[in-house]
């Protein structure tokens, strides 16, 4: 009954406001936080293919959860994936209802960052721009993270790109992502009054350099990342599909005789993840296992 | 002889049926020292008697002659037309508020409105006795006070926010600035809760979206970034 009289009303029926719009306002803070921390892991992670094509494959195998259980289970990166997809959609239902909501307010604002030219003005419209297009952009990577899990791979990564066309997608995520998070970083900072400091002023300059960093080097590692998936797949075009097999295992393969061509997801992960990481620790570059 | 300024001023009278929004432009020889308030005050004398502008101190103390010059908010007093280089200088009124005319907005209506909003007043259950000495205060904690209580209502911060452009029910950096400075008299005995009546909505401290052109445009360098958020910090941990 309360709830049909604080909807009708606008306040609770002892006359008092309500404690949503608090609520609200730090979840979406709280979920862009994780987001923009998330994404900072994720580049790391998916950098790895810069490194070499085998680092990129262990890094996958771990997510795949390959210490604990034998040859890893893609479902795993699943299910973060589900995780992370289910904070997207809080964030962004929460930060939409910032936007412009009719086209006078979208004029208003428009011509008000026009004539105004103020920084922080301008990057919030980025920031919204930005977002609105992450709702079409991220769905479509996460839906694919979301149900082809096991393609994620120094190959199947890299076809995705090429084979798959989806580049155009990756570079607009990317440009799209570094902007908005580290625009969302710099905002949470002076939105709470995190690293304040003495000087309000003095330090809002600094955490804006510190922004415009995290944005130059993001995209610069973002941009080389995808490249070295993109040269990857136009060098892998006529065997798209195929899934990377590591250095180790192709050793192994060779040595045993069992390798062939068309060879599918390997049949040993845990093995070859494990011959890795002692060729990785050991700076041995050849080495056979079992022979 | 100083060089030539070309003046843009938008001219238009709400009130008027027959009145055309336009750039009405004046050409005047610049003075040492010139302020955008000495020339509007030339051209209306010399120029155009019709044009509408407000003023009342001529000193930065008022707050009456906020505009839009190029663009930016500022205060037509304090704005030197030599900091223009290429002598061009358009002028509007400030958005946010009702235009009167050409470059005069009615400040005035809206800052009441402001400060019935977040009862802009001391509350207290103490009966004053002027006979007694006054309640000391820490001289930090006074401090504090009037530093946030030099606001001289001049709407350059709601001006300059995209935020209250886009919904005209947004409180602006004023207001919030108000709450902060009963919030931190000692003399005011609201709580959190009663704060949270007056600005914990999404039209008060939970609208403001961090732009900071309050911040940056305030011609008295208040610290709006910090008290509004300060004010957001202490009302979102409230349960």
């Amino acid at each position: 009954m309360s709830n049909l009289i604080e909807g009708f009303l606008g306040k609770s029926v002892e006359g008092k406001k309500s404690r949503m719009p608090a609520k609200l306002d730090y979840w979406q803070s709280a979920t862009g936080l994780f987001l923009a921390l998330f994404m900072w892991g994720h580049m790391f992670f998916v950098s790895s293919i810069l490194v070499s094509k085998d680092f990129m494959y262990s890094v996958t195998k771990m997510f795949e959860g390959v210490s604990f259980i034998k040859g890893g289970n893609p479902f795993l990166v699943s299910i973060a994936v589900a995780i992370v997809t289910t904070i997207i959609v809080i964030h962004a239902g929460l930060a939409m209802r910032k936007f412009p909501a009719n086209y006078r307010q979208y004029q208003a604002f428009r011509t008000h960052m026009g004539m105004m030219k103020h920084e922080d003005t301008t990057l919030w419209f980025i920031q919204a721009f930005t977002g609105f297009a992450m709702f079409f952009l991220a769905s479509a990577h996460v839906f694919i993270m979301l149900t082809k899990p096991e393609t994620i791979g120094p190959y199947g990564s890299a076809d995705r790109m090429i084979s798959e066309w989806m580049w155009p997608v990756y570079l607009l995520l990317l440009l799209a992502v570094e902007f908005h998070g580290s625009i969302g970083l710099y905002r949470l900072c002076v939105k709470w009054g995190w690293f304040e400091g003495e000087d309000a002023k003095v330090t809002r300059v600094k955490l804006k350099k510190v922004k415009w960093a995290i944005t130059i080097f993001f995209l610069v590692l973002g941009l080389a990342t995808l490249a070295a998936y993109m040269k990857i797949g136009l060098e892998h075009r006529d065997q798209a599909g195929q899934r990377y097999q590591p250095t180790a295992m192709t050793i192994k393969n060779i040595d045993s005789g069992i390798y062939s061509k068309n060879q599918n997801r390997d049949m040993n992960a845990e093995t070859s993840f494990r011959t890795l990481v002692a060729m990785n620790f050991s700076g041995i570059h050849f080495q056979k296992k079992g022979a | 002889m100083g060089r030539m300024i070309t003046i843009k001023a938008l001219k238009y009278n709400p009130n008027s049926k027959v009145s055309k929004a336009h750039f009405a432009k004046y050409e005047l020889e610049e003075t040492d020292g010139m302020t955008l308030f000495v020339a509007l005050t030339k051209i209306r004398e010399e120029m155009d008697h019709d044009l509408s502008f407000d003023f009342v101190c001529r000193a930065g103390i008022c707050g009456s002659c906020g505009m839009m010059v190029n663009g930016v908010p500022k205060l037509a007093c304090r704005t030197l037309t030599k900091d223009y280089e290429d002598g061009e200088i358009q002028l509007m009124p400030m958005p946010a508020f009702k235009l009167i005319k050409d470059l005069s907005v009615n400040t005035g209506e809206w800052m009441e409105g402001m400060s019935k909003r977040v009862e802009s007043w001391i509350h207290t259950n103490e009966e004053p006795d002027f006979a007694k000495l006054e309640r000391p205060i820490e001289p930090d904690v006074a401090d504090e006070v009037f530093e946030i209580d030099r606001c001289v209502e001049c709407g350059i911060c709601v001006a300059a926010c995209g935020t209250k452009l886009m919904r005209p029910d947004f409180v602006g950096a004023v207001g919030l600035n108000r709450v902060a400075r009963f919030y931190a008299d000692p003399q005011d005995n609201r709580t959190d809760e009663d704060f949270y009546e007056l600005v914990g909505d999404d039209n008060g401290v939970f609208g403001c979206m961090s732009l900071l052109a309050c911040e940056d445009n305030c011609p008295k360098h208040l610290p709006l970034q910090s008290k509004i958020a300060y004010m957001r910090r202490k009302l979102v941990a409230l349960r």
